[in-house]
């Protein structure tokens, strides 16, 4: 920007074209530096995804996904992930919008307790699940419900665990990014607190959803510690895509816990595509065009 | 009529005490102060949105400060307009008249009327983003105004407009008013749109509502087109202009 003569201190004058040569000098090295800091981490990915798929061949990869232990792995990370995400999803919406838009007693201790999954390392998380389901309510709910340690279920609850602390600052960010005016208009409008947040900020946040959704999702799906401790890693029976890596690299099949690996990834990769995809075309529909 | 009476609210950091002030039935009254003095939060606790410490707050002589929202029969119309985002300006406009059980036949006769008076028949399956700054406060005013409210609060509703904009805004205002009066509470910082636009003007002062005693008459840019039907509001005795007791 060019500095505003005032009477009292007139502007030296100044060699244009020199100016413009260090002023265009220091934007290049200012745009150059983002470039290569940016241009480090995406070359270090790529170059692991070039280097996964280097290593293995077409046929190898058809070979791994006839073997139906596999196939089964697959589906069932398929299934789990997509339960444990929509469940994120029904916690997150009301536990974020609770804590974007209110004050109560007790909201800090509350913040920090669903933020736990997120810095506790995820053997952990396995590991408190594994006993809290060995106390007296936990051995109550097995019996009288249904069995959860080992089973189905306990892959969807591990995951779960995880998931949906991520679901949840998502949601959170989501809501407080929208003007709680429009919620108030609405209530002068005639809308009570509920219909409010269900006809006009929910809408709004359906973008934030789609987030939210993704985040769990792909959380979920590389989620192998608390999966591991919690539901076993028994095959054809609570082995998911990571625990097949695992178990592949412990038998030395290093071309098996590739191909799986490169099945995780094409996965990850679709689902991203497809949920932003949607997440921004809402997002499109919202923003002013001009 | 709304008449605040003794009104307290806390407002961070200072707080409101002893507010009283009464805006005549079919009034058009604009309330103006300085930044921070409290308008807001004045409009906002008649809506319902700010909890009162103290005082009443009554409409049409009922009592509404223990009322929620939605059954105060107040309308809102802050300074963007807050129109929701995903709704075309027919789906905002119909809502409260829907969420009250007006027919489709009801809801679609006064919107047509509505649109037709503030000029936007053809801006109604528009989403927000796709209209101007004026037309957005167009559509805000044709919502707050179609359930028939009581009372409508609006807050600075035209600062963010040109002056030609600005213009078209308060014929909107006088032709819905002469062809059906409603009482309103208009917050603003301009002069100029208080000149235009109030029947009663009170002023917000160091935490006391003051009502001026000469209510200017004569817009300071004529509209040739328009002659106004209302008079100007003569102050009765009903207007009170009350201070806090303490001065």
């Amino acid at each position: 920007m060019s500095p505003t003569p005032t009477p009292d201190t007139p502007t030296k004058p100044i060699n244009d074209r020199a100016a413009a040569r260090v002023g265009s000098r220091r934007n290049a090295l200012f745009f150059a530096s983002l470039g290569a800091l940016t241009a480090a981490y995406v070359l270090l990915l790529v170059a692991m995804i070039v280097a996964m798929l280097s290593f293995t061949s077409p046929d190898n990869l058809a070979s791994v996904f006839a073997d139906h232990n596999i196939r089964y792995a697959a589906l069932l990370s398929l299934i789990t992930c997509t339960i444990s995400a929509i469940l994120s999803v029904l916690i997150a919406v009301p536990t974020g919008y609770l804590l974007a838009r209110f004050n109560f007693p007790g909201k800090q201790a509350i913040d920090m307790i669903v933020d736990i999954p997120i810095v506790l390392p995820p053997l952990v998380v396995g590991i408190a699940l594994l006993i809290l389901f060995q106390t007296i309510p936990g051995r109550w709910f097995e019996s009288h419900a249904f069995e959860v340690t080992y089973m189905i279920p306990g892959v969807i609850l591990a995951q779960f665990t995880v998931a949906c602390a991520f679901a949840i600052r998502t949601m959170r960010v989501a809501f407080e990014q929208i003007d709680p005016r429009h919620e108030a208009v609405a209530r002068t409008l005639g809308c009570s607190r509920a219909s409010a947040f269900l006809r006009v900020t929910l809408p709004e946040a359906w973008p934030g959803v789609v987030a939210a959704f993704t985040i769990a999702w792909a959380r979920a799906l590389g989620e192998f510690g608390p999966v591991l401790v919690f539901a076993g890693a028994t095959r054809m029976r609570t082995e998911v895509l990571p625990t097949t890596v695992y178990l592949e690299f412990s038998l030395g099949n290093l071309d098996n816990a590739l191909a799986v690996s490169i099945l995780m990834l094409l996965v990850a990769v679709a689902v991203l595509g497809i949920t932003r995809t949607i997440g921004l075309r809402s997002l499109r529909q919202m923003e002013p065009t001009r | 009529m709304i008449a605040l009476d003794n009104i307290a609210m806390r407002l961070g950091a200072f707080a409101l005490d002893s507010v009283s002030f009464t805006v005549p039935d079919s009034c058009y009254a604009v309330l103006m102060g300085k930044t921070g003095s409290g308008k807001t939060s004045i409009l906002e606790a008649i809506c319902g949105l700010r909890p009162i410490t103290g005082g009443t707050i009554h409409i049409n002589n009922q009592p509404i400060h223990t009322l929620d929202p939605a059954q105060r029969g107040v309308a809102y119309v802050p300074q963007d307009g807050a129109l929701f985002r995903t709704m075309t300006a027919r789906q905002q406009i119909a809502m409260p008249m829907r969420i009250r059980g007006w027919s489709r036949a009801e809801t679609n006769a006064r919107m047509n009327q509505l649109a037709d008076m503030v000029g936007i028949t053809n801006l109604l399956e528009r989403k927000p983003a796709r209209l101007s700054g004026g037309e957005r406060q167009r559509v805000a005013l044709t919502r707050a105004l179609a359930f028939r409210p009581r009372v409508v609060c609006l807050d600075e509703p035209f600062s963010a407009l040109d002056e030609p904009t600005r213009e078209e805004m308060y014929r909107v205002i006088e032709a819905l008013r002469d062809h059906t009066p409603f009482t309103a509470l208009h917050v603003t910082h301009s002069s100029v749109e208080a000149r235009r636009l109030a029947e009663s003007l009170y002023y917000l002062d160091d935490g006391c509502v003051h009502k001026t005693k000469a209510i200017p008459t004569t817009p300071t840019t004529p509209t040739p087109n328009h002659t106004p039907k209302h008079t100007p509001h003569t102050p009765t005795e009903t207007d009170r202009c009350e201070y806090p007791l303490n001065t």
